[in-house]
């Protein structure tokens, strides 16, 4: 059964290698977006040395990692969920004997998996080269953020999924989803720092999963947050995936008792 | 043993009610109506391993929720339900495992990838021994022509070459239940035989209990001993198809091509002694309606020895009518129905002198 999982990894790597093709100009567009984003601090800091505690070294590498970090976790779950409940293509995953929202999992790690390396890793390398980003020299760093990535991928995919099965109980969730990726891009740190919140906003999102997606993990890729640190930031993310799965398992129950399959 | 047992199944939906107009639409937005609707209405039938049964019904009389429920896609709102010896919702991810499911108008194989990727990927979902995975292939791509198949992706293959491979995806774990909802939908006469021949074959040398539904009868002629009838949720009618037949049809019509003129009350004086009905469509043909308890030679015998003749054709009521008079009437009871109807229920030629 495992190997089953697996295979659903490789099958959609696969098949992202095969549109490969769509993904160049995506980093095009990323590369554009940490320079606008770059252009826009540089002008605020002005003759300013630090703002919120972030050095403008500190700012663009946490805005280069935060978007190319985007680039490996940002995946459509929601969308496929979405289309499946209302195409009634779910009723065929559920005559298969493994767990669909696994199955899913799987796919959008396959997903996540093929832009990690054909689309963060270069990524990174070209935008690394054209603006001033400090990358960290200690490997523990390194290690640390990737093992926090694998976390970021996971909430993200969460609340992706969760956004999803809300199609089984509204008749459209086009914009449940379009609100639910403001929020993430907002609130996880990608567009500003959490720091630079107002002091409520920043205290109130201490309690959502957002931080944990990308400020947390960026903050100790740039050395904002010293690596002694990491230990804390490890454990708000595993207490929010663990948090996260209670609502999913709920709803796919609820699911499972209404499941409605669209044209008989 | 029982493959299937169901006792009182019912499964209803909550539908929402949306209400006319602006200020309809406005109320919608604050409290919703919702309507219950009764797709499977306490229905109750088993079927035994090894059995061809035909499902057949109205578009929207509960068929496919019924399968759906029976396969664990549904879950049922009261009715005891026992599928392989499971109860299907409860214990699905061990329940599929034992059957094969195939929908016609949905695909279940991965569109993007080669039709033996798709294969290859079921057989870990279902965990099938390689050996047996490549027996039983080789078998069913045999049986069904597969060969230059396999490596095309799903998108590229035609209807018929996709339903033939969607029949293999849902036997390569060799489950004991096939449900089939409609496999033979759209598919052309060639295909639909094939499809027809293999699933008998299968039914004979592995003892597999299929359940099909069907608009198609002649899927149901060709293979199931048995049929049941559904009709708004709650089935009318569940016996053999030759039952269904014969306690349907009235009767028998017989055309006469005489030869000489007949007027209508000539006709009438031939078969005076006997509860017949003439229809006269032209002056040297006429139709004569035998029903079941009317004695058909001796009925036979009065027109022929009665009137000059050139040519006879008899009638059978065929399914398709049979069926179509129930669904119009919503009822498999045999009542004192209409006899009028039983002029359209006229088509297979049988020509006995010509």
């Amino acid at each position: 059964m495992m190997s089953a999982y697996l295979d659903f990894i490789r099958m959609r790597f696969l098949m992202m290698l095969a549109y490969r093709v769509n993904y160049y100009s995506g980093i095009i567009i990323y590369a554009i977006n940490i320079g606008a984003y770059y252009f826009l601090w540089k002008a605020i800091y002005g003759s300013q040395e630090t703002l919120a505690g972030f050095s403008i070294d500190q700012m663009t590498t946490y805005l280069a990692i935060s978007w190319m970090a985007r680039a490996f976790y940002f995946n459509n779950l929601d969308r496929d969920i979405a289309n499946e409940i209302r195409d009634g293509s779910v009723a065929i995953q559920m005559i298969r004997p493994y767990n669909y929202l696994i199955v899913k999992l799987m796919q959008g790690f396959g997903e996540g998996l093929f832009r990690f390396l054909l689309f963060m890793i270069p990524g990174l390398a070209i935008v690394c080269f054209i603006f001033p980003v400090d990358l960290p020299t200690d490997p523990v760093v390194w290690l640390t953020y990737l093992a926090m990535l694998v976390f970021s991928f996971l909430i993200n995919s969460q609340l992706n999924i969760m956004t999803g099965l809300f199609a089984f109980f509204v008749e459209n969730n086009e914009g449940l989803m379009r609100m639910k990726r403001v929020m993430v891009d907002l609130f996880s740190g990608v567009i500003i720092p959490i720091a630079f919140f107002p002091g409520w906003l920043s205290s109130v999102m201490n309690w959502l999963p957002f931080q944990a997606i990308t400020y947390l993990p960026s903050s100790i890729f740039t050395g904002r947050t010293p690596l002694a640190e990491a230990g804390s930031v490890f454990i708000i993310q595993l207490v929010w995936l663990v948090v996260l799965l209670i609502p999913i398992v709920v709803m796919w129950r609820a699911a499972r008792q209404r499941l409605f399959v669209q044209g008989g | 043993m029982l493959a299937i047992d169901v006792k009182d199944l019912r499964k209803q939906f909550k539908v929402q009610k949306n209400r006319v107009g602006l200020s309809g639409a406005f109320k919608d937005l604050f409290k919703r109506e919702y309507t219950h609707v009764t797709a499977v209405n306490d229905i109750t039938f088993q079927i035994p391993q090894g059995e061809i049964c035909g499902y057949i019904g109205e578009n929207g009389a509960g068929k496919s929720t019924t399968i759906k429920m029976l396969t664990g896609i549904l879950v049922p709102t009261s009715g005891e339900l026992n599928v392989n010896g499971y109860v299907p919702h409860r214990d699905r991810e061990k329940f599929v495992k034992g059957i094969g499911v195939v929908f016609g108008q949905r695909s279940q194989l991965w569109w993007d990838i080669g039709v033996i990727e798709s294969f290859q990927l079921l057989r870990k979902v279902y965990d099938v021994p390689l050996n047996d995975f490549n027996r039983r292939l080789d078998q069913l791509v045999e049986r069904l022509h597969l060969g230059e198949l396999l490596n095309r992706p799903v998108r590229k293959l035609s209807l018929g070459q996709r339903m033939r491979c969607e029949l293999v995806a849902s036997l390569l774990h060799n489950p004991a239940i096939v449900f089939l909802d409609e496999p033979t939908i759209g598919l052309d006469i060639v295909v639909k035989t094939e499809i027809r021949d293999f699933l008998l074959e299968m039914n004979r040398q592995e003892g597999t209990t299929i359940l099909l539904t069907t608009h198609d009868l002649q899927d149901i002629e060709a293979l199931c001993s048995r049929v049941i009838m559904l009709d708004d949720g709650s089935i009318i009618y569940d016996g053999g198809l030759e039952e269904l037949k014969t306690t349907w049809s009235k009767g028998r019509e017989i055309q006469f091509q005489f030869g000489e003129a007949m007027s209508i009350s000539r006709l009438h004086q031939l078969t005076s002694t006997m509860n017949v009905a003439w229809t006269r469509e032209n002056e040297f043909t006429a139709t004569l309606f035998v029903p079941h308890e009317v004695n058909f030679s001796e009925a036979m015998g009065l027109v022929v020895g009665g009137a000059q003749i050139r040519d006879i054709k008899i009638f059978e009521t065929n399914t398709d009518d049979i069926v179509r008079g129930i669904y119009q009437t919503g009822s498999a009871e045999v009542k004192e129905s209409e006899d009028n109807t039983q002029a359209d229920h006229v088509q297979e030629k049988e020509s006995v002198l010509s």
